[in-house]
């Protein structure tokens, strides 16, 4: 008999034992890291009523269906929103700090491509009730102790603030509309547009300089001690976070004041996690100290995903770098190997 | 160590070429094997790769190269692309524009007539975006050769296009009706590499902004 090709859904794909097995190494590490750092982990459904997911404002579904009382249904785009709606159902006078972690697929309608899938495993974790800064500080310790578990060594964590831009274009004075045009380039990463719309607005000239060049602006704790006037109060957030940080954990850090994520409910602290082996973040996360109200139960929170995938990807381009390097120093070339390190 | 901090530069083949070297060469980059040799691709002592203006974003944010220049058109027409667009390197410079043949506008008649224009493009996405914008029903006729070949012979009424000096629509007998944007070069990053190469990609940008 002919072999049938059943086709499966673009962005979706199947798992064979042997990249399995890998996955599970990766997802065991992270979870007993989560473990010992006291994040009890939680499953939810992956479909959620349409309207609770748009009460939380993450980002739109791909994927709905009607249930059979006309019900739109829809696939999770991200498992934040589900434990607010969690939180806010399930522990109504629970004293907080609660702390959550999960491993789930997510779906989300992108252009599939490696990394990127429609439907993907995300590790994470929500830390609901503390507050700015410690609440922030925690969440990337545990970041860090997970990357460590999974063996990645050359990761790094660019930390940002959603309200800083917002702040300084407060302080300036600049009209609402304005605003928006600056914010729209900004989430597109678009500095030509940017600095164009600046020269639209009769800014001074010292003003529009700052606009343009604050959001470019990243690097090591010097970036706050340099900062003054207006950016001074809009980093003071920033500033507080890196005190409480573990050496090992401020040493990761690259302080990046343009770091915008697209999902619409950060409020605070901000944060992408990169690798030089992948050409996009393995993952991040940030503050919604907002969230949480929506759904009935105002608590300050912070919490992050990894994308499985992009881990595993990340880890077998590090081993390759690394094999090559030390390829290169047994080889008599160590200067090189050196340099490339 | 070269001029560029080690960084991988996509350099665009075509139009854009003999600005990108200049821009390169002016920033301290020996840019002469590349200019003599147009069939290699990979120039690793200096660390570009030469490609397709539209194969740029792709390489960029797959994090392939750490920077490359295309044009605006390209990155117009690829707006889901993940990729910091940094400079505006101001050569290059060329209109999308959209143009019928000479005489009473066809687009227009159509329109008013059957409630949809035919416009032939490279350029869909863009050209689909613009009638969206604009209010207009428009079918999108997807070319891969000489855009201007499809007004003349009744395959569409318009076209969508971009243009330099408007000397290939002048001779095949089409005027331009309106112009969509302007597009000149750009530097454009990897978002990853932005971040973890902050500093070369800092000083290519000082080099560029001041040569």
């Amino acid at each position: 008999m002919r072999p049938q090709i059943q086709p499966i859904p673009s962005g979706t794909r199947d798992v064979l034992p042997d990249e399995m097995r890998e996955l599970r190494d990766i997802t065991e590490a992270i979870r007993a890291v989560f473990e010992v750092d006291g994040y009890g982990e939680v499953s939810t459904p992956a479909l959620e009523y349409e309207a609770v997911l748009a009460r939380g404002g993450g980002a739109p579904p791909a994927y709905r269906v009607f249930d059979e009382h006309g019900e739109v249904l829809a696939l999770r785009t991200d498992m934040t929103v589900p434990i607010a709606r969690l939180v806010a159902t399930r522990y109504q006078s629970a004293d907080p700090p609660l702390r959550f972690c999960y491993f789930a697929h997510a779906y989300r309608g992108v252009r599939p491509h490696r990394g990127q899938m429609r439907e993907f495993l995300q590790a994470g974790i929500e830390l609901v009730g503390a507050p700015a800064p410690q609440g922030t500080a925690e969440a990337l310790g545990v970041i860090c102790h997970a990357l460590d578990a999974v063996g990645l060594r050359d990761y790094r964590i660019g930390l940002g603030d959603a309200s800083l831009y917002p702040t300084l274009l407060r302080s300036l004075a600049i009209a609402q509309d304005a605003c928006e045009a600056l914010m729209d380039a900004l989430v597109r990463c678009d500095f030509v547009s940017l600095q164009a719309e600046l020269g639209r607005l009769a800014l001074d000239d010292a003003d529009a300089e700052l606009l343009l060049r604050v959001p470019q602006v990243r690097g090591g704790p010097e970036v706050l001690s340099d900062a003054d006037g207006p950016v001074a109060d809009a980093v003071a957030g920033l500033r507080g976070v890196y005190e409480l940080l573990a050496p090992e954990v401020a040493a990761r850090v690259i302080f990046d004041l343009g770091l915008i994520r697209k999902m619409g409910y950060y409020t605070g602290a901000v944060f992408d996690v990169y690798d030089p082996a992948l050409g996009a973040p393995l993952g991040g996360g940030g503050r919604y100290d907002d969230l949480l109200g929506r759904f009935g139960r105002p608590l300050p929170a912070v919490g992050f995903a990894l994308t499985i995938d992009r881990l595993h990807i990340a880890l077998t381009g590090e081993e390759r770098s690394h094999d090559e390097v030390t390829a290169l120093s047994a080889g008599g070339h160590g200067e090189q190997g050196a340099a490339e390190l | 160590m070269s001029p560029t901090n080690g960084l991988t530069i996509a350099v665009p083949r075509g139009a854009l070429l003999s600005g990108t070297l200049d821009r390169l060469d002016a920033i301290g980059l020996d840019t002469s094997e590349v200019r003599t040799n147009d069939r290699k691709l990979l120039f690793a002592d200096i660390g570009v790769v030469t490609m397709r203006p539209s194969d740029v974003p792709t390489y960029v944010e797959a994090g392939a190269a750490d920077v490359g220049i295309t044009g605006k058109d390209v990155l117009t027409e690829q707006p889901e692309r993940e990729v910091y667009e940094l400079l505006d390197l101001g050569y290059g410079a060329c209109r999308m524009i959209l143009a019928t043949v000479d005489g009473p506008d066809p687009a227009v008649e159509a329109l008013r007539r059957l409630g949809v224009m035919r416009v032939a493009t490279k350029y869909h996405k863009t050209a689909a975006a613009y009638f969206e914008r604009t209010g207009r029903q428009a079918e999108i006729v997807e070319v891969k050769g000489s855009v201007e070949l499809a007004p003349l012979t009744g395959l569409v009424e318009a076209i969508v296009d971009l243009t330099a000096t408007g000397t290939t629509l002048a001779e095949n007998n089409l005027v331009i009706r309106e112009e969509l944007f302007s597009s000149t070069a750009r530097l454009i990053a990897n978002p990853v590499a932005h971040k973890l190469k902050a500093t070369a990609i800092d000083a290519m940008l000082e080099k560029l902004r001041a040569a």
